[in-house]
């Protein structure tokens, strides 16, 4: 198990992570006629998010930080299947998955 | 040198396919894309040293959650003509947002300094007793964090009988086999004896 290397540090992983977790981000706002492109977003948030995690693990030589990487990694799997299905659902019912459509609770 | 040049090879790599798939006006691109950004990431933590978490992520992510997204999208088969309208009309507002919050955790990232307490705090510190990085994590997960690693499989046992119980249902117009009805049939009530004469028929 070795350490990040001399040239490339820790400041380096969370640069990759942010600029990610930024994309992330902008893929929500951006996307509202589809709501599959919203749900991959979120997977890129939560691998912003593990990747951060995995660097301040490395770089404090504390293994907590992978164990609680694979939580994540477990929570993002069961999330994507939950909100898959919660859309095949919706799409059976309205025959549309565009964001703006999805306003049934708005009264 | 080297570990340099491979760091920003997957960093970059990484970087603009999580752009793409974000812009991409197809969802199949899409969710290509993704799967090309998992590999990336994968390598950035074979990079760090998580070996382990790298195999996982590639295992589980591309394997298992990208092709469900690729499942779903081919499935749902949305037009990509009406994908086009109204791209634009949350761009501005969601670029101030982004830009001003990668801003904000890039100067953060960049002035990182960790605190002298920081040391004294590590729960499960690596030593080189415990071997390469599988054999630690699975020295962990099965002896201190027991609990949140079967936790993990009861996130993912309600995941699976959520989704089965949220699509499931019963169709109205398809045949299929009563076994309770076949098997209270009885030879008496399936079978006729008719006594046919030659050349008439029945």
């Amino acid at each position: 198990m070795h350490e990040i290397g001399t040239t490339i540090g820790l400041g380096h992983y969370l640069a990759v992570a942010a600029i990610l977790f930024a994309t992330g981000m902008f893929g929500v706002f951006l996307n509202r006629k589809n709501v599959i492109v919203i749900l991959m977003s979120i997977e890129l948030l939560l691998l912003a998010v593990n990747i951060n995690m995995v660097a301040f693990s490395v770089e404090l030589g504390d293994l907590v930080g992978q164990v609680f990487t694979l939580f994540i990694l477990t929570v993002a799997a069961a999330e994507a299947a939950i909100g898959l299905a919660i859309l095949v659902v919706f799409f059976r019912n309205r025959g549309s998955i565009a964001v703006d459509d999805i306003r049934g609770l708005k009264g | 040198m080297i570990e340099t040049l491979v760091f920003y090879m997957f960093a970059i790599t990484c970087v603009v396919s999580g752009m793409l798939v974000v812009t991409r006006r197809n969802p199949v691109h899409s969710v290509l894309f993704l799967i090309l950004a998992f590999f990336n990431a994968g390598g950035l933590f074979v990079l760090a040293g998580a070996e382990f978490l790298a195999m996982l992520l590639v295992v589980v992510y591309v394997g298992a959650v990208a092709v469900l997204f690729m499942f779903v999208v081919m499935m749902l088969d949305v037009t990509i003509v009406e994908m086009k309208q109204g791209f634009l009309n949350y761009l501005p507002i969601g670029l101030l947002v982004v830009v001003i919050f990668a801003t904000e955790v890039l100067a953060a990232s960049y002035a990182w300094h960790m605190a002298p307490e920081a040391a004294a705090n590590i729960q499960a510190p690596m030593t080189a007793a415990m071997g390469h990085n599988t054999s630690a994590l699975g020295l962990l997960i099965y002896t201190k964090y027991a609990y949140l690693f079967q936790a993990a499989g009861l996130v993912l046992l309600v995941a699976m009988i959520g989704a089965i119980v949220l699509t499931h249902r019963r169709r109205k117009d398809s045949k299929k086999q009563v076994i309770a009805d076949q098997l209270a049939r009885t030879a008496k009530e399936a079978v006729v004896m008719k006594k046919v004469e030659s050349g008439r028929g029945i």
